[in-house]
């Protein structure tokens, strides 16, 4: 192994190149950390609180938490993953995912690190939301529904495209995504070419016409669970029809 | 666009320096001038001030006081604290609502009047209040709603609503507001007299370091809520590189039934700016910002007025108090309705014209703060203590207090008291013994420190106020025996559901999760596994929150669970055959009838 700087994952000591977060160097020593915000190539958001691991103690987002020399980060502890379980519940009740009718579904990183956390039904009460679907554009589509606000698409938008289709509106529970001009996609210069439609982990920004190009089964999620191996080996409730 | 709105936009652009950091004034100044800052109007904010639609549209769409949508000339909003809640509140919204025909978050057909619900607007002692444009309605009655809607139709001047002026500056001719300060004790720290410009001459003629090292011997604690020592603070931010550097003074005191601040800045300017001056020495500062909440608008040309005297006096601007290179300004930074902002990240985001968003730590103000430079925030008590402590010197402040805990503190009492208003008393005090100075006769619970503090009933009434003890930023609200502990825990939730900026999971949902819960519990529909729900909720809210807002709103929850368990258990039972006691047929079904009869939503 190499010199240089490094600190502790879970007991295993992970060389850091300085600058790096705690998720980068995790990544790139192999340790999967689970996210849902994060995504390589676009900048730290740290909103879905999903990577949440204790670095020296405290809780902290392992997506936007600088990686020093010597510290030490607990991430597969069951303290930490019940957070994160909770914190996917949350996402699964604040939105309506009805997975067996999203074409995303098996591609979908939501819906995968429910099965990586075995949550057979939420324990939180649904909310229901009333939300829309803006189907304007001739291309894409936006199911706020599916929305978990994590802005990949608006940094993706702003910063590889240089766009800026897409922003947030509102305030706490009135959060959401919006279009930069007009009221509608169609009223943007949002493209399906552009790179802020390859990022959304779920199935709210879509491609239309192309959704299940790659039948159900055959899915990336259907083949390796998200992050290598699960926690639980066999996903328990496939069949229940539920998220 | 129009030509008037446009040449309103380039004017109020070329105001600010046509400066894109400036965004917040610039829109504050549209929506007071318009009603709105329509999507034209953002259209227009984006050519001429070269800020980003989306950018202009997330700003305008999170804060209270801005809307797209055009509102009335006259904008009632009433104060929708919980202890107005508790003050008939709801009475008072309907008799507005009522006479101006509008449901509340309406708009009058002519455009002449709105009328809103706001969180609380820092007149608590005043209970029930309300803002009419930027003028405080204190006291309210239907009667005397009534009676300003009947006069308003008549001159649609909200200033000619003041008929008898409050005490002391509320009297001041650039106030003339019928606030009172309500100062209802005096002690020898803040609410006391001093002399004009003595602390800052005293610190001009000090070093910088030994300005620090003597707030350090007062062992001068932060005042706004998290209690840090001020010059291990200032220190960072002095050794922290960087040629330009801020001092902000946060006067958004927006934790419901807090006011102290209001009364600081109302009686006592001279002493706060004189600490954002002393600070700002003692940083390397050269600028200083007060963020002032939307709110607190009324108060805004009497303090600029203040600055301007003091710019007069040599005691701002250049070469202060005589010393050679010691320049410090201050500019005042209005809010616009956002009590995360508060928070001091979140408030240098709101100061730069972005949406009220924390942002993440590391790095931390001290480091890289209000346009990537160190920035020092400190609460407007705080920055009270510090010219006191310069003027009296550090012994006298000291010796005030408790060893942890030195000097006074400034509560704001309200609820079921004879005596709501300020106290200034010192820290170790017994909350007994406040609770005897206000002429609280039965009281059943305090809600101190704000709602994000702790709910206390009786049996915790010889606690102390101190760090190490009942620590607060300075909120008191008391309730007596008739009131419903869980409805007030209620009532505080959803003001954090609403406040939340929405950035984080934890908060966004679990606020709203907390506070459907309760409302559960409270329609009779709760079982004893919600209450294990609430502690597990409130867990992962605390832990992974990315701001101190999410990482403490559930307090109101978990410590009146903790304090009126048996009232929660008297309510929650469990269903004989294990069926979800929240399951409501009727209204899961309504949906599914309204489709198959064709009938409206
Ligand atoms: C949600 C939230 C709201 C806050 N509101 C205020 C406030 O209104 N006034 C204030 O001084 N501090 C407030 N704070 C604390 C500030 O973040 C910061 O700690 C304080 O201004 C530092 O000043 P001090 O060291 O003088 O206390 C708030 C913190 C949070 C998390
Ligand atoms: S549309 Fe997709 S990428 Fe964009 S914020 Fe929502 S979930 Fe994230
Ligand atoms: S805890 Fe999260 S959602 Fe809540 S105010 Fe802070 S950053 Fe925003
Ligand atoms: S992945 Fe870190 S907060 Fe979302
Ligand atoms: S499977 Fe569709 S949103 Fe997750």
């Amino acid at each position: 192994m190499s010199e240089g700087p490094r600190f502790t994952l879970d007991g295993r000591e992970i060389p850091l190149v300085p600058g790096q977060t705690v998720i980068e160097a995790a990544d790139a020593a192999g340790i999967y950390i689970p996210r849902l915000c994060h995504k390589p190539g676009l900048e730290p958001f740290g909103s879905c609180r999903v990577c949440t691991v204790k670095a020296n103690g405290r809780s902290v987002a392992a997506c936007t938490y600088p990686a020093s020399p010597g510290m030490i980060v607990e991430s597969d502890t069951e303290e930490v993953n019940a957070h994160r379980k909770l914190l996917l519940e949350m996402l699964f009740v604040e939105g309506n995912h009805f997975c067996m009718s999203c074409e995303k579904s098996g591609n979908c990183e939501l819906q995968a690190l429910g099965y990586r956390f075995a949550i057979a039904a939420p324990q939180l009460e649904f909310q229901f939301p009333v939300r829309d679907v803006d189907a304007s554009h001739p291309d894409i589509l936006i199911d706020h529904n599916r929305c978990i606000l994590c802005s990949r698409c608006v940094r993706a938008s702003r910063d590889l495209d240089k766009k800026e289709v897409f922003g947030f509106v509102g305030r706490g529970p009135h959060k959401r995504i919006a279009v930069s001009s007009g009221t509608r996609l169609r009223d943007t210069d949002a493209d399906v070419t552009d790179q802020a439609l390859d990022v959304c982990p779920v199935g709210a920004l879509l491609r239309k016409r192309v959704g299940f190009a790659v039948p159900v089964g055959q899915r990336l999620y259907d083949k390796v669970p998200i992050g290598g191996a699960p926690v639980v080996p066999e996903a328990p409730v496939a069949e229940e029809g539920r998220a | 666009m129009s030509t008037s709105l446009e040449n309103a936009i380039v004017e109020v652009c070329a105001s600010v320096g046509n400066e894109p950091s400036r965004l917040m004034d610039v829109a504050r100044e549209i929506q007071a001038r318009f009603g709105c800052v329509s999507a034209e109007a953002i259209d227009g904010i984006h050519t001429h001030l070269g800020v980003s639609r989306p950018t202009a549209r997330s700003l305008v769409s999170f804060y209270s006081f801005l809307s797209e949508k055009p509102k009335g000339r006259v904008v009632i909003r009433l104060c929708d604290d919980p202890v107005d809640r508790l003050f008939g509140h709801d009475r008072v919204l309907k008799a507005f609502s009522d006479e101006l025909g509008i449901p509340v978050g309406g708009t009058t057909t002519d455009g002449a009047f709105s009328l809103e619900r706001t969180a609380c607007i820092g007149m608590s002692d005043h209970a029930p209040a309300a803002l009419v444009n930027e003028t405080p309605v204190t006291d309210l009655s239907t009667d005397k709603a009534r009676e300003i809607v009947a006069e308003l139709r008549a001159h649609m001047s909200p200033d000619r609503l003041v008929k008898k002026l409050g005490d002391g500056n509320n009297g001041h001719p650039l106030v003339r507001s019928m606030v009172e300060n309500h100062i209802r004790k005096a002690g020898p720290i803040v609410l006391t007299e001093h002399h004009h410009g003595e602390a800052t001459r005293k610190a001009a003629a000090m070093s910088p370091t030994e300005v620090i090292r003597s707030v350090k011997a007062a062992r001068l604690r932060g005042r706004g809520g998290a209690g840090f020592p001020t010059g291990i603070k200032w220190e960072m931010a002095r050794a922290a590189p960087g040629p330009r550097k801020f001092l902000v003074c946060n006067a958004d005191e927006g934790e419901p039934g807090t006011f102290k601040d209001r009364v600081l800045l109302t009686e006592f300017p001279d002493r706060v700016f004189a600490g954002m001056t002393i600070a700002g020495y003692a940083i390397g500062a050269r600028e200083g910002i007060l963020y002032l909440r939307a709110e607190y608008a009324y108060l805004r040309r009497f303090l600029e007025d203040v600055l301007a005297q003091r710019r007069a006096e040599g005691l701002l601007g250049k070469s202060i108090a005589a010393r050679h290179s010691f320049d410090f300004d201050i500019r005042i930074q209005m809010g616009a309705g956002a009590y995360v902002c508060g928070e001091e990240s979140a408030l240098l985001n709101s100061c730069e014209g972005l949406r009220g968003d924390p942002r993440n730590r590391p790095p931390f103000p001290a480091q890289k703060g209000y346009l990537g430079c160190p920035t020092i925030v400190n609460n407007v008590e705080t920055l009270a203590c510090v010219a006191r402590i310069l003027d009296a010197g550090p012994a006298t402040f000291s010796e005030y207090g408790t060893k942890q805990s030195a000097g006074s503190k400034l509560l704001s009492i309200s609820g079921d008291v004879g005596m709501a208003g300020v106290y200034e008393v010192p820290f170790g005090v017994t909350l007994r013994d406040v609770l005897t100075m206000a002429d609280s006769r039965e009281t059943q619970a305090v809600q101190i420190g704000g709602p994000s503090g702790r709910m206390v009933g009786p049996s915790e009434f010889d606690r102390t106020i101190c760090y190490d003890d009942l620590a607060t930023g300075g909120a008191m609200a008391v309730f007596g025996p008739d009131r419903n502990p869980i409805e007030i825990a209620r009532l505080y939730m959803e003001f954090f559901e609403d406040e939340s900026c929405g950035f984080c999971t934890p908060c966004r949902v679990g606020n709203g999760l907390l506070r459907r819960g309760l409302d559960k519990v409270l329609a009779g529909r709760g079982e004893p596994s919600d209450l294990v729900q609430f502690e597990e909720v409130a867990r992962t809210m605390k832990a992974t929150s990315r701001c101190g807002l999410g990482q403490t709103s559930f307090n109101p929850v978990l410590t009146t669970l903790a304090s009126f368990r048996p009232l929660f258990d008297s309510l929650v039972k469990e269903d004989p055959k294990k069926f979800r006691r929240s399951f409501d047929l009727e209204a899961s079904t309504r949906e599914a009838a309204r489709i198959r009869t064709g009938g409206a939503r």
